[in-house]
């Protein structure tokens, strides 16, 4: 099931394996607002209104779990049982959105933001533990924080289980519910589910693949959660042929969030040290980030190792490793608070590497005006973007802007080796094939020389913040790498890898996987999850490329340790063995010698075994019925029988008793701006999206709904990129899709008096876009309560330089994003369009709105810096 | 033996990476029509509206096209849109050959027709001869010119630069005849699923046999091409015994009406020299 996702045009090439998949009989459905070339490959097209998706989820899940087949085939309970929470008993005083009307218990009203202390398990007494002194080693401090072992009812039938908790939760999401609110006849979505059952259970597996489809809204962590929840009751998480694949919404843009570009993360997925958490020494960080239970206990093994990374022989167990020398975050500093703060003049310096806010930000001509607030920007890509150009933008007198642009030219792929970390977690090595022109140059190049550069500046520096850059391990450089080219200089990709693979800091001697570890600086790790690219001299897993017709697992590096398939532990039944033959994966062989010695120095016999050679996600040796040791922590609190590692007890949540800030079971909001007033609940939106009242940036309210009547969601196009910086330059790809176009149904035209191919613009309190209507039936007016509601849709690449120019779509979209990571609500909003030209530039109409909200007070810079629209204050 | 490819429409995704591999490897210019200078500017202006086509046709510098239809009933209970990537057909019987007159258009060894640019004279001949609309005049060069299926990579031991692209294998490059088994067998498999009207089109009753041969998914017609396409010399034997027969017709008809005129003018001079 693809949904959230256009995937045959925005993943071509991945999109082959569907298509084989269906050339052996696979079936294809495909969940979306339009009917799109990825529509036209599928079996089924379930149309839905943007920003519904979770009505159909919790549709799918109310429909699975009420089924015949799922209460009378024993596999299912079996797995549910056994692998999610679903027997985990809930806390008394958590109440329901169902019980509050679309809001969860803990809601802070004033301070807009829940307190999630009744989202938990129910637990037993705390271990006896002793209290962890100073002296004592990080194990044995978080050893002290061992919770209660959680509550559970197996028979699934105490009212507070997880299991009932969802039933109830999500009981009134019935295929009438579904044709209601998303407007999906109800067969057509009683067809899809009927499909994803007949194709779970023992022999069979269902995969669902989504992309910003499902991340760009104010609840699209709620989305991917409803999808993981839907798959985990059917059995397919951790199987082959199942699971959820995210498809990533850039190039290697997987591996800029596994070797953070992220301001809130370290390399790996550790937090950021935090000032607005107890992060004040690294013992605190320490204690406070590991937990005493999961494989994340080896946290201080894999922070000290990145610490030690970072700053080699100046990192001591004396100086906590350099930790207190690094800034901590004190707020969101992403992308949407960051051009906030910008836009008031908090930002002096820019650095725009491979992306182009100008186009792809959303009220994208607040960006571009932001930016004029700058001293300096560098830019560094292809072409001169609409980012690099924003200060000669239509509209704009160029004598009225002072910052100093550098624009300096970015060497493509193939003109340098490096890796790209895509879907799958599968980390896949390319190799130069020929010198950058002239001056261009990597985004590696520049990294490091300006590194090196700010290290020599630096160097004399006494100042104590100054310590990180002066103490920079930054030792990159093989001149033999670059003999046969013309670039001499180019930092070596292979000494960064092997950094990035770990290996003990006395010799460099490269260690084999993340097992290998310590905490007390003798290692150094870039990045744990990737630990094992290089397992053993003069081996690059990166660069394997031994394909087969199953998995192939010398194809390339998967994390973590090349497990192309992870939590396959849930591939086999309670007692180890495979679902079904067609199935066999991961399974117990109580025969195998595995390889490992227990202290007697006698080998452990019994072991988990691959049908093939994938990597095996489980403590090898431990048996399928192991109990949880009493007291355990680390892997040891696992029973044989949780397959989530990596969660504190083991198990695929069902209901998340932590991680998500806005509720423990994903739940219906409208979008930030809708036409339609919730059906589901009082609650219109999500109670704690994160928004931004300032000037330029007005939402829709509800009483805006008749002057916005029309949803919009904003997408992709196979033959351009992003924000076209790549390819509205290229001849061959601008005459592809040369003009900005805008979808809608011929109903709609109708309506407003709209030919094909006339001109029209789009309206929202933000701007105005014109491009040329595209009349089509792929577009559909929606039934929703009993009234229609009109969807269009604007592919987004255009932007005023290239050959294929045309207006920016997102000068229309709002800033508003979901709580959790702070992604942008950018596949639906509300609008209006009118038959004609638009009114006026896109700097005149913001310089208009601007004018008119002079009631809207001017922001506090030094608040913002410390402004959480969560309401957290940060300390000092 | 012939070289050909099967594209099979109903694994194309439309992401024309056909049309633009095609012109890398051929390194073709973007269609000259489809820029203008706007505000001292070269701006792309090809929208058409053609759902996502802004291609239109083949052309000399468009060797690949990908045809868009949408085929959606008003209430949506049926929606289907094929997508088509179109190219020369490299005919066995070739109707463009037919007319050359420099024998510019040739064909080579594997079966492909090429159009010799060294050669041609840019007559046109050739562009009316094909009942597909393929070969265009390029005003540039003053030749015309088409799809060679990659004349260098396939004498070389490669593929054709489409085929390699194709991410779903859409277009699959190989042996026609063995192209042609593979074909049918997927027709069949279609048939199987649903797909009542999968046929093929360019199999050996039309034109000898199309080199480069499609997988449908509904009627010729819908995706615009000529159920029953003809060659020139169609009609070049009742055509040339229609033009004896005229001559036949014409040249009795001459005889007859000059030979009374003679006898005519015998007469006169008859009756004029009976007078003293």
């Amino acid at each position: 099931m693809i949904m959230g996702s256009n995937m045959a045009e925005c993943h071509p090439v991945a999109f082959r394996w569907p298509m084989k998949a269906k050339e052996k009989g696979a079936k294809l459905m495909h969940v979306d607002p339009r009917f799109t070339r990825t529509s036209a490959m599928c079996d089924i097209h379930a149309p839905i209104r943007a920003g519904t998706d979770i009505v159909f989820l919790g549709g799918l899940i109310n429909y699975v779990i009420n089924s015949e087949r799922w209460n009378s085939d024993p596999f299912f309970k079996e797995y549910v049982g056994n692998f999610t929470n679903a027997a985990t008993l809930v806390s008394p005083d958590y109440q329901d959105a169902e019980d509050l009307d679309g809001l969860f218990s803990g809601f802070d009203t004033q301070n807009r933001r829940y307190d999630t202390k009744t989202w938990t398990y129910q637990r037993g007494d705390p271990p006896v533990t002793h209290p962890a002194g100073e002296e004592q080693r990080y194990d044995a401090a978080v050893a002290a924080l061992l919770p209660g072992i959680p509550k559970t009812d197996p028979t699934l039938e105490d009212s507070r289980t997880v299991f009932q908790v969802l039933k109830r939760h999500y009981a009134r999401y019935t295929p009438e519910m579904v044709e209601n609110v998303c407007g999906c006849p109800r067969d057509k979505f009683i067809q899809v589910a009927e499909t994803l059952l007949e194709n779970s259970g023992r022999e069979r597996t269902s995969a669902i693949a989504y992309a910003v489809g499902w991340t760009q809204h104010t609840v699209g962590v709620q989305f991917i959660r409803t999808a993981g929840m839907l798959q985990a009751l059917l059995g397919n998480i951790g199987r082959p042929g199942g699971g959820i694949l995210a498809l990533r919404g850039h190039a290697t843009i997987q591996g800029s969030t596994d070797i953070s570009t992220l301001y809130h993360s370290w390399n790996g997925y550790l937090n950021a040290a935090d000032a607005r958490k107890q992060h004040d020494t690294l013992r605190d960080y320490i204690l406070t980030e590991t937990p005493p239970t999961s494989y994340w206990f080896n946290f201080p093994k894999f922070a000290i190792s990145l610490l030690k990374a970072w700053f080699g022989d100046a990192a001591t167990p004396e100086n906590d490793f350099g930790y207190n020398y690094l800034p901590k975050i004190s707020a969101d500093h992403s992308h949407l608070p960051m051009f906030v703060m910008m836009h008031e003049g908090g930002i002096k310096g820019f650095l725009a590497i491979g992306q182009n806010p100008a186009v792809g930000g959303q009220n994208a001509e607040f960006q571009r005006t932001a930016m004029g607030n700058l001293e300096w920007m560098v830019v560094r890509d292809f072409f001169e973007t609409e980012t690099a150009a924003f200060w000669k933008r239509p509209g704009v007198d160029p004598t009225t802007i002072q910052t100093e642009v550098f624009f300096l030219p970015a060497a493509h792929v193939s003109e340098g080796t490096g890796t790209f970390t895509n879907t799958q977690r599968l980390l896949q090595q390319h190799d130069k094939a020929v010198d950058p022109p002239e001056d261009a140059r990597t985004d590696l190049w520049f990294t490091y020389h300006l590194g090196r550069k700010l290290k020599e500046l630096y160097q004399d520096s006494d100042n104590p913040r100054d310590w990180p850059i002066q103490n920079l391990y930054w030792e990159y450089m093989d001149p033999e790498e670059n003999e046969e080219w013309q670039v001499k200089d180019e930092p070596s990709q292979d000494l960064i890898m092997r950094e990035i693979n770990g290996y003990i800091w006395a010799d460099k001697k490269l260690i084999s996987g993340f097992a290998d570890l310590k905490d007390d600086g003798s290692t150094a790790c870039g990045c744990w999850i990737y630990s094992g690219v290089y397992p053993e001299e003069g081996k690059n897993r990166a660069a394997s490329r031994k394909a087969d017709d199953w998995v192939s697992p010398e194809w390339g590096f998967a994390w973590p340790a090349n497990r192309h398939i992870m939590y396959s532990r849930a591939s086999a039944d309670a007692a180890g063995m495979p679902w079904s033959e067609r199935k066999k994966y991961t399974y117990w062989d109580a025969n195998k010698d595995s390889g490992q010695k227990d202290a007697n120095g006698n080998p452990i016999i019994g072991a988990w075994v691959n049908a093939g050679s994938d990597g095996i996600d489980f403590p090898v040796t431990k048996k399928p019925d192991a109990e949880p040791k009493e007291g355990g922590t680390g892997l040891d609190a696992i029973g044989g029988n949780s397959p989530a590692i990596m969660k504190p007890d083991g198990k695929f949540w069902l209901f998340a008793p932590s991680g998500a800030v806005d509720g423990p079971l994903p739940t219906h909001y409208e979008p930030y701006e809708s036409p339609v007033t919730n059906p589901v609940y009082k609650q219109q939106r999500n109670p704690v999206a994160k928004t931004w009242a300032v000037k330029g940036n007005p939402y829709h309210e509800m009483e805006d709904a008749e002057q916005f009547p029309i949803v919009v969601s904003t997408y992709r196009l196979t033959e351009h990129y992003l924000s076209g910086t790549m390819s509205r330059w290229l001849p061959w790809l601008a005459e592809l899709m040369p003009e900005l176009f805008i979808e809608m149904s011929p109903e709609l035209g109708d309506e407003k008096g709209i030919n094909n191919g006339d001109w029209v613009t789009v309206v929202t309190k933000r701007g105005e876009v014109e491009g040329r209507a595209l009349i089509t039936r792929r577009m559909r007016p929606f039934v929703i309560e009993g009234k229609t509601v009109h969807e269009i849709g604007i592919p987004w690449h255009w932007g005023y330089q290239g050959l294929a120019s045309g207006d920016v779509t997102n000068d229309i979209s709002a800033l508003v994003a979901d709580p959790n990571v702070s992604i942008h609500e950018g596949k639906v909003f509300s609008c209006n369009i009118r038959p004609g030209r638009r009114s006026a530039p896109a700097t005149e109409l913001q310089q208009r709105l601007i004018a008119s909200q002079a009631d809207i007070p001017d922001v506090d810079i030094n608040s913002l810096q410390c402004n959480d629209s969560l309401g957290e204050v940060c300390n000092g | 033996m012939a070289k050909g490819m099967f594209v099979d429409t109903s694994i194309c995704i439309g992401c024309k990476v056909c049309q633009v591999a095609c012109k890398e490897w051929k390194n073709l210019e973007g269609e000259p029509d489809h820029f203008q200078e706007v505000d001292g500017r070269l701006k792309a202006v090809n929208f058409t509206g053609n759902s996502y086509d802004n291609t239109g046709h083949l052309s000399a510098t468009n060797w690949r096209h990908v045809r868009f239809i949408e085929k959606i009933t008003p209430d949506r209970s049926n929606v289907a849109w094929y997508m088509m990537s179109d190219s020369c057909k490299h005919c066995a019987e070739a109707g463009c050959l037919e007319v050359c007159p420099t024998h510019a258009l040739a064909r080579t060894d594997l079966g492909n027709v090429i159009v010799q640019q060294d050669v041609c004279n840019g007559c046109r001949a050739c562009i009316s001869a094909c009942p597909y609309g393929v070969i265009s005049y390029n005003r540039q060069t003053g030749r015309v010119n088409k799809c060679t299926l990659c004349d260098d990579r396939i004498h070389n031991g490669l593929e054709t630069a489409c085929a390699k692209a194709c991410p779903t294998d859409s277009i699959v490059f190989g042996e026609v005849d063995e192209l042609r088994v593979k074909a049918r067998q997927r027709v069949e498999t279609l048939k199987t699923q649903g797909f009542n009207q999968a046929q093929i089109y360019g199999d050996t009753d039309i034109l000898g046999g199309l080199n480069v041969f499609y997988l449908l998914l509904d009627d010729p017609e819908v995706y615009g091409q000529p159920r029953a396409p003809q060659l020139p010399q169609k009609n070049l034997i009742s055509d040339t015994l229609v033009s004896i027969g005229t001559a036949i017709v014409l040249g009795l008809s001459a005889l007859i009406a000059f030979r009374e005129r003679g006898s005519r003018s015998n007469q006169n001079l008859a009756e004029e020299k009976v007078e003293p």
